[in-house]
């Protein structure tokens, strides 16, 4: 079935008339802004959207670039955090080796997962990765892999020092690197989209068919795509192991990956920028919302989901362009 | 040998909870080609009015049958307001919409009847039978199960509204040509699977005890009956529903054991798309090009 989404146009016209270089100043400062003046709790949020971010990025590309709907990516970040978790706590390596790790092998189960599903179209994989991410939690709970994940425990690993003596403190080391890893992976993702294999990718997403008579191996490159994707999750799960320092299965109960779809939705879908606003979404308004009940985040985040999808289906990264093109057409 | 077979019999008593979830998917399934995940919040949200209704001094069937008629309404009211409008958007909006549900109903649900684990009271005489291989419980809760299939079965194949309902979900535009109003059998549609949910609801809560996540677990194993059985074949799902109830059951007991019970949901899903995607008993689908 056709879907109604169009291909998104990857732009190099400057938005708004202005320098791309000036947008480029400006976004950086305002990435580096908070270094030094959030208090350290503040930044330590900051990191999280950051971190959420590159998770969403990664659920955006099979989802939104793709089309194929995945409610699971909470199984990768979980799989990525414990990997991380396992590297630094039980076999003693440093902290960084963890991070490309984590995003092989959540690559690897990623492709596992998606071969099955992604044969077939239509909601298989939504329904298989639910699963997944029901059954995660049991998983890492269970006894026979205790030795290594700490059951319901969980495991406790250590914040890393910044490297070269670098006069910030540890919560200042590991938003740079996340910053950094952010750009990294932000600027990849870019430029995957605006290849030939990108446009492949959002070939089969808005005609399968048509894209297979082209040509393309629809299976093989939605699995792939799903391993992509899986890995950056991945990624960011191992980032998150560093940052908070602890894993447990009841960190990655099915609501994770519920947070990060709603985050993709909210941020944008088939945005790069999306993620972005969807991070710091997922990481603040739940904070504004708990003081009103417990309950009130998950009220609150369905409410907005469905408002969303009503009112802005482009997310906020939708509402930005057109205001771009307004603003464009008042001058 | 006893045990086994007690184990069988516990299989068939939850398999009828997992064959009635599986049967509301795919009832919805069949007509919207959409997989509500919100099924089982909703299911959990029914289960809390019954027990309110119980605890209120109403009688048990009393308020069953009225628990029935609530979901029924709360059903047709989110067709009508939430799906409706949505008709002609992509699967992602949807799945999203259903995910927004998900959240809102569980969430309402622990805010509304709050967080902590209640006993729910069973209107059966709560004992072993027949030597101990089975629960009174077991006993009348797989009985209303498969009442509630049969008069379903008798629904669709024999009333006019049952035929109008499955000719709008086999071939929308030609039932509207000849009078059926198709809008309506979707929403009768949604009704009909909220109150089936409930009944299941109410028929588990007693084993598994009532707490907002009451249902998680259960709607896999619903999803896996459904696929086994074939999405889009709702006897299928029916036998796929009892045949997982059978295999959780003795997994658990003699393979996996209990901590692994939901991953075994999983094995089963991950199996049927590997080896028979269409399930036992569903179409191969073909699509002209």
């Amino acid at each position: 079935m056709p879907s109604e989404t169009t291909l998104v146009e990857v732009s190099r016209r400057p938005a708004l008339g202005i320098d791309p270089r000036i947008l480029w100043g400006i976004g950086l400062a305002l990435l580096i802004a908070p270094l030094f003046m959030a208090e350290s709790y503040r930044l330590f949020q900051l990191t999280l959207a950051g971190i959420y971010a590159i998770a969403i990025l990664g659920l955006n590309i099979i989802t939104g670039y793709n089309g194929q709907i995945s409610l699971g990516h909470g199984a990768f970040y979980a799989v990525g955090a414990y990997v991380a978790a396992i590297m630094m706590d039980k076999l003693g390596l440093p902290y960084w080796t963890t991070l490309p790790s984590a995003a092989v092998i959540c690559g690897l189960v990623g492709y596992g997962i998606g071969f099955p599903a992604l044969r077939l179209g239509g909601l298989y994989l939504a329904l298989t990765t639910f699963s997944l991410a029901v059954a995660v939690p049991q998983i890492l709970k269970y006894k026979g892999i205790e030795d290594w994940t700490g059951g319901v425990q969980g495991v406790l690993v250590f914040k890393p020092d910044p490297p070269f003596g670098l006069p910030i403190s540890a919560d200042q080391y590991l938003y740079l690197l996340t910053v950094v890893l952010a750009l990294g992976v932000f600027l990849l993702v870019r430029n995957l989209m605006a290849s030939r294999i990108g446009r492949a990718i959002m070939a089969i997403r808005d005609h399968g068919l048509a894209a297979e008579a082209m040509g393309m191996d629809a299976a093989k490159l939605k699995t792939s795509t799903f391993a992509v994707s899986a890995g950056i999750t991945g990624l960011a799960g191992a980032l998150s192991a560093i940052a908070i320092e602890f894993v447990s299965p009841d960190s990655f109960q099915v609501s994770l990956s519920i947070t990060l779809f709603v985050g993709m939705v909210v941020g944008g879908v088939a945005s790069i920028i999306g993620p972005v606003f969807g991070g710091l979404f997922v990481v603040f308004v739940p904070n504004l919302a708990e003081e009103v009940s417990k309950a009130a985040p998950g009220v609150i985040y369905g409410i907005i989901l469905i408002v969303f999808l009503f009112v802005l289906p482009g997310g906020v990264a939708g509402l930005l362009r057109r205001l771009a093109t307004w603003l464009k057409r008042q001058s | 040998m006893n045990g086994f077979l007690h184990q069988v019999i516990a299989g068939i008593a939850t398999g009828g909870i997992y064959a009635s979830v599986a049967l509301a998917l795919v009832m919805i399934y069949q007509a919207t080609h959409h997989v509500n995940f919100a099924q089982g919040e909703m299911a959990t949200f029914s289960t809390y009015i019954a027990l309110t209704l119980v605890q209120s001094g109403m009688p048990f069937w009393v308020a069953f049958l009225a628990t029935v008629a609530i979901s029924f309404c709360i059903g047709v009211v989110i067709e009508r307001v939430l799906m409706r409008p949505m008709d002609k958007a992509s699967v992602l909006t949807h799945v999203g919409l259903f995910i927004g549900l998900v959240l809102v109903v569980s969430n309402l649900t622990g805010w509304v009847f709050d967080y902590t684990v209640k006993p729910f009271p069973t209107p059966f005489y709560d004992g072993p039978l027949l030597g101990g291989l089975v629960t009174g419980h077991e006993l009348g809760s797989t009985a209303v199960t498969l009442v509630v299939l049969g008069m379903v079965f008798l629904f669709f194949r024999y009333t006019r509204l049952g035929l109008a309902m499955r000719a709008a979900a086999f071939n929308p535009a030609s039932a509207r040509l000849v009078g059926v109003r198709v809008g309506w059998m979707l929403a009768l549609g949604w009704g009909l699977a909220a109150a089936i949910g409930a009944i299941a609801g109410i028929m588990v809560a007693p084993v598994v005890f009532l707490e907002p996540n009451m249902m998680l677990g259960i709607l896999l194993y619903a999803f896996a009956g459904a696929l086994l059985g074939g999405i889009d074949n709702p006897g299928g799902a029916v036998i796929g529903g009892f045949a997982v109830g059978i295999i959780e059951n003795l997994g658990g007991t003699y393979i996996v054991g209990t901590e692994l019970k939901l991953t075994l949901a999983l094995f089963i899903i991950i199996g049927v798309l590997l080896v028979k995607p269409a399930g036992l008993f569903g179409r191969v689908v073909l699509s002209r090009v």
